[in-house]
């Protein structure tokens, strides 16, 4: 068996009767670039907020690295290595890009003397100068101090990428990266995620554009109606007729065979 | 400087301390509308402490300013459990209580006041109020700061993130009430006496007015919303009987061109801009 990171083991969540994640298993291998694919309301963002720990879960386990983290606060479970993005942006609309991107080391700042010491004030502050550091090889060098709210959709995309890259995370949840981004910030999105998973960071990836997915994954979970239909290596997740199925609806899938 | 000009800027510190004590909590998303309540147990503290305890000031001032935090940091629990309007209805009871209680605690002479022993000059308040404004500012920039910003703004995210929400709305609401405390202490012995019908609905009021209108999201709003708002109707005696009108219309003029207080980040950022390049191209250059 592979050595994993991330274990979903047979987690069902319901909303007000609604069955939304169905006794979904599925294992994130350490290192991996795993996607996690299926149409519109299939539960790809629920899974990512119960594995965040925004929601409970009604029935099964979550363990990271063989620890059990089914009933651990969200503000607990980044320190053990889980971060994410979001699918619709939530920066800190107030604060500026260094300062969201600053917010995104708070994991690794908590004791009290991290936090009684003023950011930004002293040149060289290693907080401060890593998040410049990390804004810039994001290619986001230009707005360090501006306030996001002012800031272009990509760039706060791309802001929201590196906030939650910089807790060090074993594993990077992303909701949606790379959508509303045009070809070339695209491009530099899969090099920033790729040089992560160099670094040895697994990622998980929820991501309608299968061009992106294709060429930056390397495993495929597929999801629909809030269970798992499908998993494998990327290659082979367009030939499997179930999930053509749920793609393309079943009279479409008989016409083509 | 006249008795006169002596007296506005003892009220002004007065201000600019109890504008900060509302802008902790406010940083941290948490609107206060029961600062007359904080402030009457700082001023009734330091006065009790004066007057039959026979302390000094400097032990005085401090003592109230903890004792102040010390209820703020109680009352914090139930109090953040309520959200938006009904936190300002809480807070705003809470302030209700202490005047009751005080109005008829004969101990600090229920209704007719209290009497404080020693006098503080503005030689004794001015430091304060400017150690009070060094503190907020220096608190806003430390990591702990950006948590208060980060919950104001999105608590869920924050928490996602590693802050202690909880903590940090209740580290904030303490330290207001220990500043309101400090506010308090000002008060009574600048005057000399005590009396509860000052510390009204009013005064909370007012001074949540100078923390929303000068701006919450930089710790210099308060600073400029209490100045602005003690110095506006002095300015605006000139013609007594409308100084309220146009105080008011003042208020809603602010309120629909800057919603989002006088002093904004961006306006700040900007201004930095225009002294010193920082940021934009200091990091680019790299």
């Amino acid at each position: 068996m592979t050595d994993s990171v991330l274990s979903f083991q047979a987690v069902s969540k319901n909303f007000s009767g609604l069955r939304v994640v169905d006794e979904v298993s599925f294992d994130v291998a350490r290192g991996s670039r795993t996607a996690l694919i299926g149409p519109n309301g299939a539960g790809k963002t629920t899974v990512f907020n119960l594995i965040s720990g925004v929601y409970p879960i009604d029935d099964g386990k979550i363990l990271l690295d063989g620890v059990d983290i089914t009933r651990l606060p969200d503000r607990e479970r980044i320190n053990m290595g889980i971060s994410r993005s979001f699918q619709n942006i939530r920066l800190m609309p107030h604060l500026s890009a260094i300062e969201n991107v600053m917010l995104g080391q708070h994991a690794r700042a908590r004791k009290l003397g991290s936090l009684l010491f003023p950011l930004g004030w002293l040149p060289g502050n290693r907080w401060a100068s890593e998040a410049a550091d990390a804004l810039a090889q994001a290619g986001l060098a230009t707005y360090p101090g501006e306030v996001v709210a002012n800031l272009p959709y990509g760039v706060q995309k791309r802001i929201e990428v590196v906030r939650a890259m910089m807790s060090d995370p074993k594993v990077l949840m992303l909701d949606e990266p790379a959508a509303g981004l045009n070809e070339k910030e695209t491009g530099e999105l899969q090099l920033l995620l790729e040089g992560a998973s160099r670094r040895g960071v697994t990622l998980l990836v929820v991501e309608h554009d299968m061009q992106f997915v294709r060429s930056l994954c390397d495993h495929v979970v597929v999801l629909n109606f809030g269970k798992k239909i499908f998993e494998g290596p990327s290659s082979e997740v367009h030939r499997d007729p179930g999930v053509l199925e749920a793609y393309l609806g079943s009279e479409a899938v008989g016409d083509a065979a | 400087m006249s008795g006169y000009w002596t007296g506005i800027v003892a009220i002004l510190c007065f201000n600019i301390v109890v504008a900060y004590s509302v802008f902790l909590p406010a940083a941290a998303g948490q609107l206060n509308l029961g600062a007359a309540g904080f402030v009457a147990i700082g001023a009734y503290t330091s006065g009790y402490l004066s007057t039959d305890v026979g302390l000094a000031m400097w032990l005085t001032i401090p003592i109230a300013a903890l004792a102040t935090g010390a209820v703020a940091f109680l009352i914090s629990f139930p109090m953040l459990r309520t959200r938006g309007v009904y936190m300002v209805l809480a807070t705003l009871a809470f302030a209700e209580i202490v005047q009751g209680i005080y109005i008829n605690l004969e101990i600090f002479g229920a209704a007719a006041g209290y009497p404080v022993a020693a006098f503080a000059e503005l030689d004794i308040i001015a430091p304060i109020t400017i150690l009070v404004i060094l503190f907020v500012v220096f608190l806003m920039a430390t990591r702990f700061g950006l948590s208060m910003r980060a919950v104001h703004d999105d608590e869920r995210v924050a928490s996602l993130f590693g802050v202690n929400t909880r903590m940090t709305k209740v580290a904030a609401f303490t330290l207001g009430g220990v500043i309101a405390g400090i506010g308090g202490a000002i008060w009574a012995h600048q005057f000399n006496y005590v009396e509860i019908q000052h510390f009204n609905i009013l005064l909370s009021t007012f001074v949540l007015l100078y923390v929303l209108i000068g701006g919450t999201q930089t710790p210099y709003g308060p600073l400029v919303g209490a100045v602005f708002f003690t110095l506006l109707p002095e300015f605006l005696r000139v013609s007594n009987e409308w100084r309220f009108v146009i105080f008011g219309v003042i208020i809603v003029l602010m309120m629909v061109v800057r919603p989002e207080g006088l002093v904004t980040r961006t306006l700040v950022e900007r201004f930095y801009g225009l002294f010193w390049r920082r940021g934009r191209t200091a990091v680019a250059d790299r």
